[in-house]
């Protein structure tokens, strides 16, 4: 979708801030939205892609008034009722800041427990697939990012749709992002990293030898003309 | 490794600075923000329904804070100036020469080296949201999450490194990777003139976090610089 998390190219933020000797995390409830972010991610009733897809359903003018681990809170909370994990009325309940009303209950099983975090966090198998699927494109390769633009997630940013760019790296077959966010499957597919010069992006002003590369599905690429 | 290791990428001679909050300087009795009681809400209803165990969140929170961080990645780049071999299978299979060193996982299954030379400085962003290389170097800070970096990094790259002290000559190109697939980038700095000689371990206490994603140079100590230095570090 076009929304606000697609930032590529706008205009009218301000300077980059680097906070010097940054903590990690800026306040407890940071540190508790990203924990409960990643331990109800531990079911896996939804994916990475499903994730972000979540996110990005913050209306545009709330996500860019709002911090980072306030995007992953409003996603953790359209993820919950949507995958039954809790009803409308107890997200409501959240929503308004009432804490629930029993008592704390032993984890179930299936729920992430202190002794299985680092096997979950020492994934090695995140989104690339084994399935033999032959490329449709190859290195060197010019080829044009569609112009396309679909309501649902999407990885294929707004600033590079209907520019040529050129195969630079075949990375290999990875889940496809657009199917997978909508429970609709992987889609297994090449990913390429595509260069663009800096020119073909914004024009004749930019600097001669700039580039971008951008990681791209064979599903967003068309054959240059 | 220590806490203060991994939380911070540059020296040890600040202290550590809260903001926002939960800031210890302000009273601890202030009424709770709004954002504040919504993550007591949810962690409360998810306790009370066992769908999270606390000591689970807790570890979680305990592996970026004291485990994980820019240290690693650190390492990874003094290992890559001191042994060619080792460099050679970084930029070939990163992947795997990370995974050697045990620095794979979450968010770092699929890993890119990307080195810098003299005539190609890399810049990495995710400009679609936040992606970046947990296992080398920790949680992503607050600028490489925010609009102005993910909005300017690939519209004026230069103008970006220029603000934070990196000032390139017109025939470097500015190679800028938008993470927006499941890959993950980590910038191999050049090695400072004037730091031959030097140890592994003094190497990786010069590689700042923000030279592994490409807005900082990495500085030779005061006093050893070549007569070369290639832009000052981000300034404090």
């Amino acid at each position: 979708m076009n929304g606000a998390h697609d930032l590529g190219g706008m205009h009218g933020f301000g300077p980059v801030e680097v906070e010097p000797d940054e903590p990690v995390f800026h306040a407890d409830w940071e540190r508790r939205a990203f924990a409960l972010t990643l331990a109800m991610g531990a079911w896996r009733r939804w994916n990475l892609d499903m994730s972000r897809s979540a996110r990005e359903q913050m209306a545009p003018a709330e996500y860019l008034a709002t911090s980072y681990y306030e995007h992953w809170l409003f996603g953790v909370l359209r993820l919950l009722p949507e995958h039954g994990f809790a009803s409308p009325d107890e997200i409501a309940r959240v929503e308004r800041g009432e804490p629930a009303p029993g008592a704390q209950a032993p984890p179930q099983d299936g729920a992430l427990r202190a002794e299985g975090v680092a096997r979950m966090l020492g994934n090695r198998r995140a989104a690339r697939l084994d399935d033999p699927v032959p490329p449709r494109f190859q290195v060197g390769q010019a080829v044009v990012a569609r112009n396309v633009h679909p309501t649902g997630h999407t990885r294929l940013p707004r600033y590079v749709r209907g520019r040529r760019g050129e195969v630079a790296i075949d990375h290999g077959v990875f889940i496809f992002p657009d199917t997978h966010a909508a429970g609709q499957g992987t889609r297994p597919q090449h990913v390429y990293s595509v260069r663009f010069t800096a020119r073909e992006l914004w024009g004749p002003d930019a600097p001669a030898r700039d580039t971008v590369h951008v990681d791209l599905w064979d599903d967003y690429l068309e054959v240059a003309p | 490794m220590t806490d203060h290791d991994d939380d911070h990428d540059h020296g040890h001679d600040h202290g550590h600075h809260h903001h926002g909050i939960d800031d210890p300087a302000h009273p601890h009795n202030a009424p709770l923000t709004d954002v504040q009681l919504r993550v007591r809400a949810l962690e409360s209803l998810l306790i009370e329904k066992g769908l999270v165990d606390p000591a689970a969140l807790d570890a979680l929170i305990d592996t970026y804070e004291t485990k994980v961080g820019p240290r690693n990645g650190a390492l990874v780049v003094a290992r890559a100036w001191t042994d060619p071999a080792f460099k050679q299978q970084l930029l070939a299979d990163a992947t795997r020469a990370l995974a050697d060193l045990g620095f794979i996982g979450r968010q770092g299954e699929d890993m890119i080296v990307v080195e810098n030379t003299a005539s190609v400085h890399h810049l990495v962003v995710c400009t679609l949201c936040s992606c970046y290389p947990w296992p080398v170097l920790g949680l992503p800070p607050v600028w490489y999450k925010s609009a102005p970096y993910r909005a300017r990094a690939v519209i004026d790259p230069r103008g970006v490194l220029r603000e934070l002290g990196v000032e390139l000559p017109n025939d470097v190109e500015v190679r800028v990777w938008d993470s927006t697939a499941e890959l993950r980038y980590l910038v191999l700095p050049r090695r400072p003139d004037g730091t031959e000689g030097m140890t592994e371990d003094e190497l990786a206490a010069l590689v700042t976090r923000d030279a592994m994603i490409g807005t900082a140079v990495v500085r030779a100590p005061a006093g050893r610089q070549g007569a070369k230095a290639t832009g000052p570090e981000a300034p404090r």
